[in-house]
Parts: structure tokens; C-alpha cells; sequence
């Protein structure tokens, strides 16, 4: 019994324990994303969404899956091979690796490091890498514009975005995410900080490719971006770290403005998911009601007005604290 | 050495079952019109008619992540190439509907002399299910699915009402 105990409390029952618990979270996190981004297309089109499988179409997405898993693979006969068998892996991976440091509550976090933030930023900028390798690869036009479409728009967005979070990171004085959390048990950041929030989420809707800047997958004209040529589960890993990355984005907003797990009555881990999901309803809301920006629109955007008032914020911030 | 194609060494019953179920209850068409049809098809996937609810909404872009083509309006023999190459490049358990009369037989712009249609998109790929109509209303679509889904598990929906019939 004493020996179970130690094993359990050790680091690398920890790690193990841990890498379960996030695979299994991240499988049901998107099929349950999947079903809800469907279900509030439909609702927002005057129509029902997926009604037949399960009750009110729950298990739409099960059937997805299992119909993907059971789709040929197709490798296209000039593409660069390693490259193109490797690019769903490498998207994948980073994104596993950010919910090491991501505090689901004041204990449920599976390593509390000093560098947390600067962790999930670093792993959330290798998503591009993969996203390159998945276009060039491919050998097609469109998987190419994507691609470097896709690069050109996380760079412009991967700045504003440090910014903000620096903007933050002066008021608290540390990289870790319990002391950012800890620091919110009175008032939460958005209050201090509306424009950083604003800020932050337009550029996690951006960082996660999703209208109205999902210009990398534009249908119209790029028929569907770097993973044209993907079939099957493949193209399903894809998918899953898309929502997954999804999930990332909204639970660093959730924990650098809203309170993390701070709340009264529930316990801290439904108030944190309580609030994660709500923004990714906001996320979700915006794909459905904005139409999507041009390029060059979008690239405007990103150098011309929301990276000055980055700076601004962040000049702002540093004053206040300076003089108070 | 011979090599059967078709029929698959091993029946793994309930497995093939499950996988029909789940293929059959997430048909998703190819985004990929030829003529009016076409617009009735969008129609279908609209407000009032819904395909999402039977899990075939999601409109793929690219051939290589679709299960069903929907060959939509009139083959012109100059797009005929283009519409055989698209079936080809999408992968394996993949199923075609003609819908409309044009993609049936020609529909009315069939006659003996003509010289710029293909008359019927069974000339040039494999058809599964017929839609009929000049064009079919989203109705007839839907039917048209639910039939192919009957075909694929070889149970349907469709049946309980049609037995209710008599």
C-alpha cells in the first residue's frame, strides 16, 4: 500500500498519469468541439444541425471518425514523402505538449514550470512549422499558398500577441501561470486590461486559423489550403489539433484575463472549463457572423493598426506601475 | 499471382457493420457543381431543408476528403475529363449520384445530332443512386440519400416508412 502511494506520488507516475489523462481529454475536447461548432453553424443558419445520430446528433462526430478511420490513404505519387508523412505528426505534438504546463486548477496541473506562458507561446509558433512542411510537400499549388498565406499571417499575428501577454507579465512580475491566476483572486485582468483582451483575442482567432482570418484554408479560392492532398486520419489529425489548438488558445485567455479557476460555489476545475468553452463559443460565434478579410486587409490589420496599439498598452502599463 | 479485387478476405460482421453505419451516417459531398442542379443542391443544404441533419452538410472543397460526388447538371463532353479525374483522386469508399436528368441520360438537351453533351454520367464514372427531376427538388436530394445510406448498410431509415405504407 505504501509502496502504490510512493509510486503514485512520484514524478514519473505523474508525467504518466498525466499524458492519459491529456490524450484522453484532447480526443473528447474535439469531438465534442466538432458537434458544437455544427450545432452553432446550424442554429445561427436558421437550421437544426446534425439531428439523426444519437440524440440531437451527439455522436455526428463518432461517426466522422470511424467513417475517416475506415478512408484509403492516399500518398500522391510526386509528393516529397517523409515530409508529407511527418506533417500531421509535428502538428500534433506541440500541441500535446502545451497542456503540460496549463494549471486546470490550483492542483491540477501537471508541472507547474517558471516559464509556463512562454512554454505553450513557443510550442503554439511550432504549428507553423508543420503547417509549411504539410503545403510544400504536397506538390499543389494551393497547399502551397496556404502554407506560405498561413506563415505570413501567424508571424504577423505571433507579435501583437507577445505583446499583450508581456503587457501582463509587468503586472504580475512572473512567467508562471498559478502566480498569473493567483494574482486575479480579487479583480479580474480583463477589467484592468479591456484593450489587451480585445487584442489577445483577435490574435488567437488569427493564431488559430479561424474566420474571419482563416484565409490559409479559404475555400473559395484555395480549395482547402495546405491539407488539400490529406485523406483519411491524416486529414483528421489535422482537425484534432485545429480544435485543439482552439482549446489551447481560449484556456491562456481564460487564465491570463478571466480568473482562471477563480469562482464562487463550484470548484475551480468547472469554473475554468466553465469559461474556456464560453470563449470558444465567443470564437465560434465570430466564424459564423463575420465574413472573411482579404489579404492584404488582414496583413494591414495585423502591422499597421493592432501591433502600435500593442506597444501603446504596453508603454501605458509600464507608466502606471512605474508611478504608482 | 491472381488477385481478387471486390469481395475482402475476411468478414469481420459486426465491425463492417459499425464502419457501414459510420460511413453511411457521414456522407460528405464533394463542393462541386455543373448547372442548375447545382443550386438546388445548395438549396438542400440551406436553412429549410438541412442535409447536416443526416450528417452529409459537410461540403468538402477537396476531392481527397470527400465519400460522395454529386454530379449536379449537364456533363459537357469538355468537362467530362474534369469530372472523371475528380473521382478518381477521391479516396476509396466513395460513392456517386446522379442528380438530374442531364446527369441521368442527357435530359433535354439530348438529341440525335448533338455533338457537346454526354448523355449520362454512368457513361463515364459509376453511378449509385439516380435523382430524377429537370432539376430535382431538395426533397428528391434528400430521398436520394437516405436511399444510398440503405444501400450502404443495407438496412434504412426509408424502409419503416415505406413498410408503414404498404
Amino acid at each position: 500500500m505504501e509502496l502504490v502511494a510512493q509510486l503514485l506520488g512520484s514524478e514519473g507516475a505523474r508525467m504518466v498519469v498525466g499524458l492519459i489523462a491529456v490524450i484522453a481529454l484532447v480526443s473528447v475536447n474535439a469531438l465534442f468541439l466538432i458537434w458544437m461548432e455544427r450545432k452553432v453553424a446550424a442554429h445561427m443558419q436558421l437550421r437544426p444541425g446534425p439531428m439523426e445520430v444519437g440524440p440531437h446528433g451527439a455522436f455526428q462526430t463518432v461517426a466522422d471518425a470511424i467513417k475517416l478511420m475506415g478512408k484509403e490513404l492516399i500518398t500522391p505519387a510526386e509528393v516529397d514523402k517523409p515530409i508529407f508523412w511527418l506533417a500531421p505528426i509535428v502538428i500534433f505534438l506541440p500541441v500535446l505538449l502545451s497542456f503540460l504546463v496549463i494549471p486546470f486548477s490550483s492542483t491540477w496541473i501537471i508541472r507547474d514550470m517558471d516559464v509556463g506562458i512562454l512554454l505553450i507561446l513557443a510550442f503554439s509558433t511550432l504549428s507553423v512549422l508543420s503547417i509549411l512542411m504539410a503545403g510544400w510537400s504536397s506538390n499543389n499549388k494551393y497547399a502551397v499558398f496556404g502554407a506560405i498565406r498561413s506563415v505570413a499571417q501567424n508571424i504577423a499575428y505571433e507579435i501583437p500577441l507577445l505583446v499583450t501577454v508581456m503587457s501582463i507579465i509587468l503586472m504580475v512580475g512572473s512567467f508562471k501561470l498559478t502566480d498569473i491566476v493567483a494574482a486575479q483572486s480579487g479583480l479580474w485582468f480583463v477589467v484592468v486590461q479591456p484593450l489587451a483582451f480585445i487584442l489577445f483575442i483577435i490574435c488567437a482567432t488569427a493564431e488559430t486559423n479561424r474566420a474571419p482570418f482563416d484565409i490559409p484554408e479559404a475555400e473559395s479560392e484555395l480549395v482547402a489550403g495546405f491539407h488539400t492532398e490529406y485523406t483519411g486520419m491524416r486529414f483528421a489529425l489535422f482537425f484534432l489539433a485545429e480544435y485543439t489548438n482552439m482549446f489551447i488558445a481560449a484556456a491562456v485567455a481564460t487564465l491570463l484575463f478571466l480568473g482562471g479557476w477563480h469562482g464562487p460555489f463550484l470548484p475551480g476545475v468547472v469554473w475554468f472549463l466553465i469559461k474556456v468553452y464560453a470563449v470558444i463559443f465567443l470564437l465560434m460565434w465570430f466564424r459564423w457572423t463575420f465574413p472573411r478579410t482579404r489579404f492584404d486587409q488582414l496583413i494591414t490589420f495585423a502591422w499597421k493598426i493592432l501591433i502600435p496599439l500593442a506597444f501603446v498598452n504596453l508603454l501605458i502599463t509600464a507608466l502606471v506601475l512605474k508611478l504608482r | 499471382m491472381e488477385t481478387k479485387t471486390g469481395e475482402p478476405l475476411i468478414h469481420l460482421g459486426v465491425l463492417e457493420e459499425a464502419l457501414n453505419l459510420a460511413r453511411a451516417n457521414s456522407l460528405w459531398p464533394l463542393t462541386f457543381g455543373l448547372a442548375c442542379c447545382a443550386i438546388e443542391m445548395m438549396a438542400a443544404g440551406a436553412a429549410r431543408f438541412d442535409l447536416d441533419r443526416f450528417g452529409a452538410g459537410v461540403f468538402r472543397p477537396s476531392p481527397r476528403q470527400c465519400d460522395l460526388m454529386i454530379v449536379a447538371g449537364t456533363i459537357s463532353k469538355k468537362m467530362a475529363p474534369a469530372v472523371v479525374r475528380l473521382y478518381e483522386q477521391m479516396p476509396a469508399p466513395k460513392w456517386v449520384m446522379a442528380m438530374g436528368n442531364c446527369a441521368i441520360s442527357g435530359g433535354p438537351f439530348y438529341y440525335p445530332t448533338q455533338y457537346a453533351i454526354v448523355p449520362g454520367a454512368d457513361l463515364i464514372i459509376p453511378v449509385d443512386v439516380y435523382v430524377p427531376g429537370c432539376p430535382p427538388r431538395p426533397e428528391t436530394l434528400i430521398e436520394g440519400i437516405l436511399i444510398l445510406e440503405e444501400k450502404i448498410t443495407k438496412r434504412g431509415r426509408l424502409r419503416k416508412f415505406r413498410d408503414a405504407k404498404g
